[in-house]
């Protein structure tokens, strides 16, 4: 949406095809951002009315099926049949979040009440934090990277926002709840990012969220409905069972299924991560393998939503440079 | 507890399981402990599903339990493996079923070397040619018999004299399903249903009516585990896994435990003697122990086989609770008979009789 309204701003004509009903991707799922707890309703309006531009065509409901190079221009092909001729194409897949019951030992979609931090952020939309009975939680643990940082899932890149996302989660929990205990299992706390390691601070004075540096091993559910979650304290060097009421799995972030079809159609490169890969880490971020074809935000890495806007930038000049020296 | 979840879990884990001409390798704990497990297997196959079995009487043991006491040493152990299937290949047989878990993880391990690492299969042939003249195909197809039974299951559902609802109530047992750590954990794609929510034994229990309870140790160890137990020293730490697992599925009231792994039926039975000698506790309900069954023996039980020729009598705890609660029929006087009429000594302290 940032490309196509930066764009259209430099008097480019833009299609903009989104395979979702809307667009907005994951922001529109979630409510609070971190690290200042703004609506990401707010976001997502900012970029709404970006692309509310005359030189910007939406087709929603449109996945990719191919893009082919044909003499200057791409011909992009779409599920509903249309051929699509463009000069340049920027690739703004985004990412999937992990699918949480891939890591069975976790129990998610088996016990009630196991959930994925972005179901807990349709429960703050919802203004309902509650158990599968209707009972308030009062007993919470989050794990942190539940799909970043694991071989055993073939994922061994950090997702980056699972551990401020934990943070902001946690805290708010104890905002709604005010007797709730937290308790986040983490591996490593990687706050880089501004104000991050504030809101760190924050929910350990404020808030009394509890973290506890070791990896959940298992989690059963007893007689009670009490999910019995085991994990090892690395700091005290000591295995650790507790019984909670809710636990909340930080699903990571992967490559889009539909990024990976469009990988393949269009003979794009991916790294080892399975994101597509830039040219050049450092001053090529934007560029693929084909010219004429540039990324722009989380279809190459994780990243925050800041992060995705500046890289979506970043692409727009790419896309300019390239279209003014075919045309020179 | 969302079943469905489960149901997809065990959708991705389903294992081709060979359906005839079988090469049979036996289990040193199971044909000593439980003899009428193996028994049953094999004339449940050959004589009830018309199958093919050969068992060949010069497979040795697996030397399992030397590899995981650091005894044996791997490439010893791959040897005796590559021995077994120059048997099995020599027979005409491909596919080889395992009574024993440990041996099961055995074959399963050596296989996953050997396609990771070819240059492991090439040296095992050469030392299994210098050593005994042989050569050895890897098998068709790779199964535990605890995995034909579960294939087998609704077979014996259709055929069952008893299922395993308590016939006074109506109401389904509950049963407690322990899936040996060795069978799946190691290589969860090996196993039916998978390592976290394994489905070889519950599809058993449900099959043949009975409530499947899940725990919060249903993953825990039986108690076995090899350097805990084989290690005299460390048999407090054998005996505390066990306790462990009995504490946290007392609340529940189990009327049995079924197991697939020989070493797991041995320490969940016999220890719960000992508990019961050292500080009066008992797991099951109006102050008796658990029964703890192979598969083989409750399929037995459900087929309407005598208790007795199946040998549950050799167990320690006893399972005349759960044949009552079956409405099984079986005659006392003839626990300790043998078939022509003699009279066996009878064991002293046995629990639940």
């Amino acid at each position: 949406m940032e490309v196509a309204g930066q764009l259209a701003k430099h008097d480019c004509t833009v299609t903009l095809l989104e395979r979702s009903a809307e667009t907005g991707g994951h922001v529109r799922d979630w409510y609070h951002l971190f690290p200042d707890r703004k609506d990401s309703r707010e976001v997502i309006n900012y970029l709404e009315n970006l692309i509310r531009h005359k030189s910007i065509s939406l087709f929603t409901d449109t996945d990719v099926n191919d893009i082919v190079r044909e003499n200057d221009f791409f011909v992009v092909r779409t599920s509903d049949g249309k051929e699509l001729q463009a000069d340049a194409i920027v690739v703004s897949t985004g990412f999937d979040l992990f699918r949480s019951e891939r890591k069975e030992e976790y129990g998610y979609g088996i016990y009630d009440n196991v959930i994925s931090s972005a179901d807990l952020e349709k429960m703050f939309r919802n203004d309902e934090i509650k158990l599968q009975n209707g009972n308030i939680p009062s007993k919470i643990g989050m794990v942190h990277c539940v799909g970043s940082r694991d071989e055993k899932v073939g994922n061994v890149y950090c997702s980056k926002l699972c551990c401020v996302t934990a943070v902001k989660q946690a805290i708010e929990i104890v905002k709604r709840i005010p007797e709730a205990k937290v308790f986040c299992f983490y591996m490593d706390i990687r706050m880089g990012g501004a104000l991050y390691e504030e809101l760190y601070k924050e929910a350990q004075q404020d808030y009394g969220v509890n973290f506890i540096r070791g990896k959940v091993s298992e989690v059963s559910q007893d007689i009670d409905n009490k999910l019995i979650t085991k994990v090892e304290d690395t700091l005290t060097g000591r295995p650790l069972k507790i019984g909670l009421d809710m636990l909340v799995l930080m699903a990571g972030m992967e490559m889009a299924e539909s990024g990976q079809k469009i990988a393949l159609s269009a003979e794009l490169d991916t790294g080892e991560n399975r994101f597509f890969k830039a040219t050049d880490l450092h001053y090529g971020s934007n560029k693929s393998n084909k010219k004429g074809i540039f990324y722009a935000g989380t279809c190459t890495a994780p990243m925050n939503i800041t992060e995705t806007i500046s890289h979506a930038r970043a692409a727009v000049i790419d896309v300019i440079d390239y279209l003014n020296d075919r045309s020179n | 507890m969302q079943t469905e979840g489960k149901k997809r879990i065990w959708s991705e884990y389903n294992k081709e399981i060979a359906d005839d001409h079988y090469f049979y390798v036996r289990s040193c704990i199971r044909q000593s402990f439980f003899p009428g497990s193996e028994q049953f297997f094999l004339k449940f196959l050959r004589d009830d599903l018309r199958k093919d079995v050969l068992e060949n009487p010069s497979h040795t043991t697996c030397t399992g339990i030397g590899y995981h006491a650091d005894v044996v040493p791997f490439s010893t152990i791959m040897t005796v493996i590559a021995r077994h299937y120059a048997l099995m290949k020599e027979a005409g047989y491909k596919n080889i079923v395992i009574s024993c878990v440990t041996s099961f993880g055995v074959y399963t391990e050596i296989l996953e070397t050997w396609k990771h690492f070819p240059e492991e299969l090439e040296k095992t042939r050469d030392y299994l040619r210098r050593a005994t003249g042989r050569e050895f195909d890897l098998p068709l197809n790779m199964a535990h018999t605890s995995d034909l039974i579960y294939k087998f299951r609704n077979e014996i559902a259709e055929k069952a004299k008893y299922l395993l609802i308590n016939h006074k109530t109506g109401k389904p047992l509950n049963i407690v399903e322990h899936v040996g750590c060795h069978y799946a954990k190691i290589f969860p794609k090996y196993g039916v249903g998978g390592a976290e929510f394994p489905n070889v034994l519950g599809g058993m229990i449900e099959a043949w009516g009975g409530k499947v309870i899940d725990y919060p140790e249903r993953r825990h160890c039986c108690g076995f585990g090899f350097r805990q137990y084989l290690v005299q020293a460390n048999r407090g730490y054998s005996l505390s896994n066990t306790v462990k697992k009995f504490d946290s599925m007392k609340p529940y009231k189990p009327d049995m435990v079924l197991t697939n792994c020989p070493g797991c039926t041995m320490f969940m039975d016999k220890w719960q003697y000992t508990i019961k000698e050292m500080n009066g506790t008992v797991y099951g309900d109006n102050g008796e122990s658990i029964p703890v069954l192979t598969y083989e023996e409750l399929a037995g039980l459900v087929l309407g086989y005598n208790p007795w020729d199946l040998g549950l009598q050799y167990h320690m705890v006893q399972s005349e609770p759960l044949l009552k609660k079956m409405g099984i029929h079986y005659d006392p006087a003839d626990k300790y008979r043998t078939r022509d009429g003699r009279q066996m000594p009878v064991p002293e302290n046995m629990i639940n009789v």
